[in-house]
């Protein structure tokens, strides 16, 4: 087990031919993701490294039955190429794209959620269930499989943390960028709770920046949901109110959002902080022991 | 992006909003020539991007045409919050039975424009949220039908208990959700919104921010940007694909990724010192953005020490390092460095940066103490 990708997710690439899609579709068929097609307006017919490029999502669903789909379109096209995949009956779709306005994702979000679709980021950097199936950028090879279920809405400060897990023995069921924009898909709480039900999940690691209060209504969540340990890191201590810190999720306003109150969240929801990113692992270890005692 | 009072409200008359008569003026000289054609009173505004003029004395009532110059000669070229004020509004004055704040904003949690509306207008209004949140009404607006006419009756009554009134209200929170959605913004706010004796309703004061993601679609908005000398650099290192934030502290920072370099800075002041930027440089090994990303550190005159902090995940180690060696051969600069290098082929690129004698690290903690010691030794 593990949660939303595994060895039976069917993969479509949306923007297979463009230069990030095209070098990312053969990463992810070098781990062993399950790639069954690709998508590119006027391209159908083409093959990409083995994978067959079709005009529609439709069509591609219907040839090869892709459950699930990962967007490099860029971002002005972000939210159409969201809303094609949901039509066409993609249960999962993880939007990589940075840059997609926020009134987009309003209106997309509204609508996929009537549709059923799952949507992961945009401005993420996707998923992985280690040696199974990876949706994304991220390094594969930092990955391991394990217990430890992860969710960050940064990109290199996950791998950071991912690489100290795995060199401290400690493997991942699943890993979930999230993305660092204001309005995305699946949050924390979605996810808690997915790891929450997942067997092979024993402990969460929590990765949140300032901004918003999505870190706040996490530790309320898991205070009274979760029965298995929660462990934190809030990146942003030392940024200044009112400047946006490169994702546009990540700026503090009118004094909210900021990490004293993150941080302060957590505590009451007994879910430790670390300090800074090395400490995460001890962290684990200590509150594992506790459960396992 | 953030744009001045007297911006937003040619937008709200863009869009029909009723807001009171008003000239913009660089100049006592334009004061005296504008109030030559006007016999009323005028509220004198500074026109700055900040919150707080009012209390900073750059909002003044003046009853007549001298009272008008006297208050313009006091605010221009006032200092609020750091910002010299170079405009000032001329706005004709409205009498007040009663002040309301009505705002948009994009809400994260309901993923909604959200309608904020509030009988306690014309004071700031974090504090009403801070001290009285009860005060504030709260409507997400289903991005699908837009403010419907009976909900946007149903917040003016609630503001204005009168249905004469409430219908009038409505009309005015239909077109502020339009001129929103329809300009990307993520801040449109009336505060106040007055009620004259004469039943009259008035924008006095407006806000407005956008989204930057939204820009390219937003040509007009765009033009009404005034960049200060921060911003300019901020908006200069955008350009360059960088991710620029300037602060105020000596150790100069560049990262790639925006989470971890939020975290590098917050190491730097862990272990006590300060970090003087934000700069994400992105996931390229690209020589070029490098160099880019250390002129921006050595413009910076408080900059004594940088730490350099990448994580190589599909990025290769030694193509980074590689980068980084053609990068410093580039520029020549004394400035003490110290580069922490992990992840993906990590000892080839710290064997690679050792043979060109740099000083490298492998955790961002041992990072910071290095930039700090480095940064201590140049003070000294």
């Amino acid at each position: 087990m593990s949660i939303l990708v595994n060895k039976d997710t069917k993969l479509l690439v949306q923007g297979i031919t463009g230069r990030d899609g095209q070098f990312h579709a053969g990463r992810m068929k070098e781990y062993g993701t399950n790639i069954v097609a690709g998508t590119s307006p006027g391209k159908g017919g083409q093959v990409v490294d083995g994978i067959p490029v079709f005009d529609t999502v439709a069509e591609a669903v219907k040839k090869t039955g892709a459950n699930t789909s990962i967007i490099f379109v860029p971002a002005a096209f972000a939210a159409d190429a969201i809303l094609e995949a949901s039509y066409a009956g993609i249960q999962l779709v993880v939007t990589i794209s940075e840059g997609v306005p926020i009134q987009d994702m309003i209106r997309v979000t509204s609508i996929i959620e009537r549709n059923g679709t799952k949507l992961i980021g945009p401005n993420c950097p996707g998923l992985i269930t280690p040696d199974e199936a990876l949706i994304g950028i991220l390094p594969g090879m930092i990955f391991k499989k394990g217990n430890i279920g992860l969710m960050s809405r940064s990109g290199t400060l996950t791998y950071e943390v991912v690489n100290m897990l795995t060199m401290n023995g400690m493997g991942q069921s699943t890993v979930v960028g999230i993305g660092g924009d204001p309005v995305a898909g699946l949050y924390y709480i979605d996810l808690l709770e997915m790891y929450e039900n997942d067997p092979e999940t024993e402990a969460v690691v929590l990765i949140g920046e300032i901004g918003g209060d999505a870190e706040e209504q996490a530790a309320e969540y898991i205070a009274k949901h979760m029965t298995k340990p929660v462990v934190s890191f809030i990146a942003g201590q030392t940024a200044p109110p009112g400047k946006r810190m490169g994702h546009a999720g990540a700026i503090i306003s009118s004094g909210s959002g900021t990490a004293e109150e993150k941080i302060k969240a957590f505590a009451k929801a007994n879910v430790p902080v670390a300090k800074e990113p090395s400490e995460i692992p001890g962290l684990l270890k200590e509150k594992l022991a506790k459960v396992n005692a | 992006m953030k744009i001045h009072e007297y911006q937003a409200k040619e937008i709200f008359k863009k869009y029909g909003l009723p807001v009171p008569n008003d000239v913009l003026c660089q100049s006592v000289e334009e004061v005296e020539k504008a109030m030559a054609k006007k016999d009323g009173m005028v509220v004198v505004k500074a026109q700055v991007l900040v919150g707080g003029r009012g209390k900073a004395g750059g909002v003044k009532l003046a009853k007549n045409k001298q009272e008008a110059i006297d208050a313009a000669r006091q605010i221009l070229g006032m200092d609020i919050k750091g910002l010299t004020v170079e405009k000032i509004l001329l706005a004709d004055a409205v009498d007040i039975e009663k002040e309301f704040y009505v705002g948009l904003i994009n809400d994260r949690n309901t993923k909604s424009v959200t309608l904020m509306a509030s009988a306690e207008g014309g004071v700031e209004i974090e504090e009403v949220a801070k001290n009285t949140p009860e005060l504030i009404h709260k409507f997400p607006i289903d991005p699908l039908t837009g403010l419907l006419d009976f909900q946007a009756r149903e917040i003016g009554m609630q503001l204005f208990g009168d249905v004469k009134l409430a219908r009038k209200a409505a009309g005015i929170l239909q077109k502020l959700y339009t001129l929103f959605v329809e300009t990307d913004a993520t801040i449109a706010e009336i505060n106040p919104l007055v009620l004259t004796p004469d039943g009259k309703i008035w924008a006095i004061d407006g806000k407005m921010n956008f989204d930057d993601n939204a820009l390219y679609r937003q040509s007009e908005i765009e033009a009404m940007r005034e960049a200060d000398e921060d911003e300019r650099k901020e908006i200069e290192a955008h350009e360059k694909g960088l991710s620029y934030v300037k602060l105020d502290g000596n150790i100069g920072c560049m990262v790639n990724g925006a989470g971890l370099a939020m975290a590098t800075m917050d190491m730097i002041k862990l272990y006590g010192g300060e970090p003087a930027n934000f700069l994400d440089i992105g996931g390229s090994s690209n020589p070029q953005k490098v160099v880019d990303a250390m002129n921006i550190l050595i413009s910076d005159k408080n900059v004594n020490a940088v730490m350099i902090n990448i994580f190589g995940g599909i990025t290769r180690c030694d193509d980074v390092a590689r980068g980084l060696i053609e990068a410093l051969n580039t520029i020549k600069s004394d400035m003490p460095i110290v580069v922490r290098l992990s992840g993906t082929n990590a000892d080839e690129g710290l064997a690679l940066l050792k043979e060109k004698g740099l000083p490298t690290v492998q955790t961002m903690s041992e990072a910071a103490q290095k930039a700090i010691e480095l940064s201590r030794v140049q003070e000294s």
